[in-house]
């Protein structure tokens, strides 16, 4: 008897596609997507310029730096910590990169930097992981050593590209291929190879248990410090890529130029809706967060307010969005027993 | 107040006895993809201990939770002493006298005994500041009148989950209760523990309360209760009066069936020593236990809570590092570090706490069951999707899992079926030495039954199985040798077909 009903259930649910029932659980699971459409509605009805497609690619190659960084940090969110010393990482690797480029060619200068930040990751990943220790902790306490290792690898100053036509460095933050900005696509392609990793691939599967639950992860045989370890270098891997697409962008590189960032990635990723919590989560999420910042930023900047309109903008925009997500799922606006 | 004065006590008695306590009228309840309960009716009388019975996601949680304003109905009224109430939250429930001890423990594991005691309603001075005296007096004269041996000021965290079961009993008994509601109160106490609840309920049927008792346990159903109500399925299938029924009557209106009787051991298939314990010890947990498991062959384990049962099987998981002793996998001496090594020389532990180590609450049923075995559903680090579903349907089916699809989270099935979810987990894994530590707690007869064939059947198949179990009736009923644990050691060691209850009780009690 109950295994016919677990086999009706099975097949059912195929069945029914299109059911009261599969419209409420859409709204919830995907109402910040839904939010996120409106909104793009709206702001397309109040300037007939927002929707174009010159001001559409604008908007995602803006928004590439901190999606591409808000990827890496999806995956150790997910795994079940947080990683605050991305925004310090990206100016110290941004520095590195730039700097190096003159001194010992673009090529040499990409790996030296790709070497570093693999290094910040993995001490992350090391503490985080393997020491157990807090990984807010260990992750602020990063963010204030790169800051330090930054300013005394410059001295304080600005470095620069001198000869900015004759090398093909240019080419990550200012070209195009196909019609599309090149940091655009560095964003896209990773979104997508980091998809594939998380749905796809065992390691994708472990950070969700380890993230989910750290001991029934460990009494299923899955090296929880390890995973952890792996976030931290995908996290670190991808400042690196963001590294990338600013330096060649500016062709040069104040040595805070991430300050803040960890706060607006994180601000992306929860408003994609991973939970902080660990466990859950998606990069698909994480892009349309990061979207949504970058869409509110130029929606207001084209409606003519001042751009530091946008931070209250977005303050608003993440309560309320994470309050949507929250309220669907428990069916009123407040809870009952407060 | 004063007692109504112009009734007599008979009158007042026969007013009781019409009017119940509590009505529940035509209750129904959905979730995506169940209808957990249909249209449901249910009464309980004053002074009366009414069991809730049911195979697993019968609906029988999910009624009390709406009775206790953890659920809202679509249909259906509640009614208490004839007054219709609606119950918006828990809180408002216990206000109106409604209490629902979980199956699931829910307390802070950070705070004190007493502060959970009292959590959300704690004593303060008159400048709003808790007071802590009265606080911990108060939780203290509580915990006597339960007989606890721990104190209000003590930890949570410190507290065996027997212990933290009485402290949620105490919550209850905060407020002046009307209606009790025990979900699965006994699954991890002692027997000692077990006694000092059951006196609790009959003193709280002394003072009328109504009780309602959900349980897997006959036993306990028919030694408590005056009625029994079956659910199946989300709907009752009937109301027993206790005295006039019987076990295989409940069984056959619960599963619509009777229960065979024990499952025949699998005679002469006993092989060679699949996994062999020589002096192993760990700090006080355990001291110097020796001990074979054969292939073809279920060895119970058996001893009070706290004996290191949990501990040795841990410590073969790779979860506990021994002090001294070997451990020999099919005669070769072996260090297993961590539960990859234990998996990979073919080892499996189900574990005790479903909800703690067991599973991965958010996750869906299927990759829950894949999480131990990613590494055999994938031999290149990709996901085979396919080879995930097939797990997921041959063991839900064997298991009789009842859930609304594969993708379910598991935090939305009921207790027993997330503990098939554990057990489908380690056995889809194809061990060679199979432990489970306490297999069958929160699951129902029918399923209980089935699951005790399973181990004797994969048994027979040449696996060695280890059953840890505070339950000596499954003890006796699956394993072909018994081991009685005694505080950290090995007590003593019986054939399951020759021993007698009496002689096990004493094994494990060091007499
Ligand atoms: N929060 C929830 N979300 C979705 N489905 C749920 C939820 N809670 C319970 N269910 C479903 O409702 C049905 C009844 O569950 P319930 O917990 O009431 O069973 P039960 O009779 O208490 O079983 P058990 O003996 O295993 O504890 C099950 O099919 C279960 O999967
Ligand atoms: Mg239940």
């Amino acid at each position: 008897m109950a295994k016919a009903d677990a086999q009706a259930g099975r097949s059912s649910d195929r069945q029914r596609l299109i059911s009261g029932e599969n419209v409420r659980r859409i709204l919830q699971t995907q109402g910040i997507l839904i939010a996120f459409i409106l909104f793009l509605v709206a702001f397309s009805l109040s300037s007939d310029r927002f929707a174009s497609f010159d001001n559409v690619s604008t908007v995602f190659r803006q928004v590439s730096i901190i999606g591409t960084i808000a990827l890496g940090v999806t995956i150790v969110v997910i795994g079940g910590n947080l990683d605050l010393s991305v925004g310090s990482l990206l100016s110290f690797t941004t520095v590195l990169v730039v700097d190096l480029h003159d001194k010992i060619g673009p090529t040499g200068a990409i790996l030296v930097m790709f070497a570093a930040a693999l290094a910040v990751g993995a001490v992350n990943g090391l503490l985080v992981g393997f020491a157990r220790l807090n990984s807010l902790i260990v992750t602020l306490g990063m963010l204030s050593a790169i800051q330090g290792v930054t300013l005394i690898y410059t001295g304080g100053q600005n470095v620069d590209i001198v000869d900015q036509e004759g090398t093909w460095f240019t080419f990550f933050g200012r070209d195009f291929l196909l019609g599309i900005a090149v940091p655009t696509w560095i964003f896209l392609v990773l979104a997508v190879a980091l998809h594939i990793v998380l749905t796809r691939t065992t390691f994708g599967r472990r950070v969700f248990a380890v993230g989910g639950n750290p001991t029934a992860s460990a009494f299923s045989g899955v090296r929880r410090a390890r995973v952890v370890f792996s976030t931290y270098l995908i996290s670190a891997a991808a400042t690196g890529c963001a590294a990338l697409i600013l330096g060649s962008r500016v062709m040069g590189s104040q040595n805070n130029v991430g300050q803040g960032y960890e706060l607006l990635v994180l601000a992306g990723v929860i408003l994609g809706g991973t939970s902080l919590l660990g466990g859950s989560g998606s990069i698909p999420k994480t892009v349309i967060g990061v979207l949504i910042l970058g869409f509110i930023q130029n929606g207001l900047l084209l409606m003519g307010y001042p751009y530091y309109a946008q931070w209250l903008v977005t303050w608003v925009v993440i309560i309320l969005a994470v309050w949507l997500d929250v309220a669907s799922k428990r069916g009123r606006l407040f809870t009952t027993t407060s | 107040m004063t007692p109504v004065a112009h009734h007599t006590q008979s009158e007042l008695d026969d007013l009781k006895a019409k009017a119940p306590l509590l009505v529940l009228d035509g209750v129904t309840k959905t979730f995506p993809g169940v209808k957990a309960l249909d249209d449901v009716s249910f009464e309980v009388r004053h002074g009366e201990v009414h069991a809730l019975l049911g195979e697993n996601g019968a609906g029988k949680s999910t009624l009390m939770k709406v009775l206790a304003g953890n659920h809202q109905a679509e249909r259906g009224q509640v009614h208490l002493e004839g007054e219709a109430i609606r119950v918006a939250n828990p809180l408002e429930a216990k206000k109106r006298g409604i209490v629902l001890i979980h199956q699931e423990l829910s307390l802070v594991p950070e705070m004190t005994v007493a502060e959970n005691i009292f959590l959300g309603s704690l004593p303060t001075t008159a400048l709003g500041i808790v007071n802590w005296r009265t606080l911990f007096d108060r939780a203290g004269r509580i915990l006597d009148q339960l007989g606890c041996r721990f104190a209000a000021s003590d930890k949570v965290d410190r507290l065996s989950i027997a212990n933290r079961q009485m402290v949620e009993i105490a919550r209850a008994l905060v407020f002046t209760p009307k209606v009790v509601v025990f979900d699965e109160p006994t699954a991890s106490l002692t027997d000692a523990e077990k006694v000092v609840l059951f006196d609790i309920i009959e003193r709280l049927k002394e003072q009328d309360v109504g009780i309602v008792y959900i349980s897997h346990r006959m036993d306990e159903i028919f030694r408590l209760s005056d009625r029994i109500t079956v659910l199946r399925d989300g709907q009752v299938s009937g109301t027993l009066k206790t005295a006039e029924t019987t076990e295989d009557e409940v069984t056959r209106l619960m599963i619509g069936r009777s229960l065979e009787g024990r499952p025949a051991a699998a005679p002469g298939a006993i092989g060679e020593v699949a996994l062999e314990l020589k002096g192993l010890s760990c700090g006080d947990l355990f001291r110097d236990v020796s001990f074979s498991l054969r292939r073809g062959e279920v060895v119970g384990m058996y001893g009070l809570i706290g004996a290191g049962r949990t501990e040795i099987a841990e410590t073969i998981f790779g979860l506990r590092t021994p002090d001294a002793g070997e451990i020999r996998v099919h005669g070769e001496v072996v260090q297993i570090a961590s539960p990859p090594d234990a998996i990979r020389h073919g080892i499996a532990l189900a574990p005790e706490s479903r909800k703690e180590q067991g599973l991965v609450l958010g996750m869906s049923c299927r990759d829950n069951m894949s999480l131990a075995q990613l590494e055999g559903v994938s031999a290149t680090g990709w996901l085979d999707r396919g080879a995930e579903q097939a797990i997921y349907d041959e063991y839900a089916e064997r298991l009789a899992l009842k859930s609304p699809s594969w993708r379910t989270p598991v935090v939305n099935l009921s207790g027993g079926n997330q503990q098939k979810v554990v057990l489908g987990k380690w056995l889809s894994t194809r061990p060679e030495i199979l432990i489970v530590d306490e297999p069958t707690r929160g699951i129902d007869v029918g399923s209980k039954s089935e699951i005790h064939a399973l181990i004797r059947r994969l048994a027979a198949s040449g696996i060695a199985v280890l059953v840890i179990s505070s339950e000596m009736p499954e003890v006796l009923g699956v394993s072909d040798r018994i081991l009685a644990l005694y505080h950290g050691r090995l007590a003593a060691e019986f054939d399951a077909a020759s021993v007698t209850e009496d002689a096990l009780v004493q094994a494990i009690s060091g007499m």
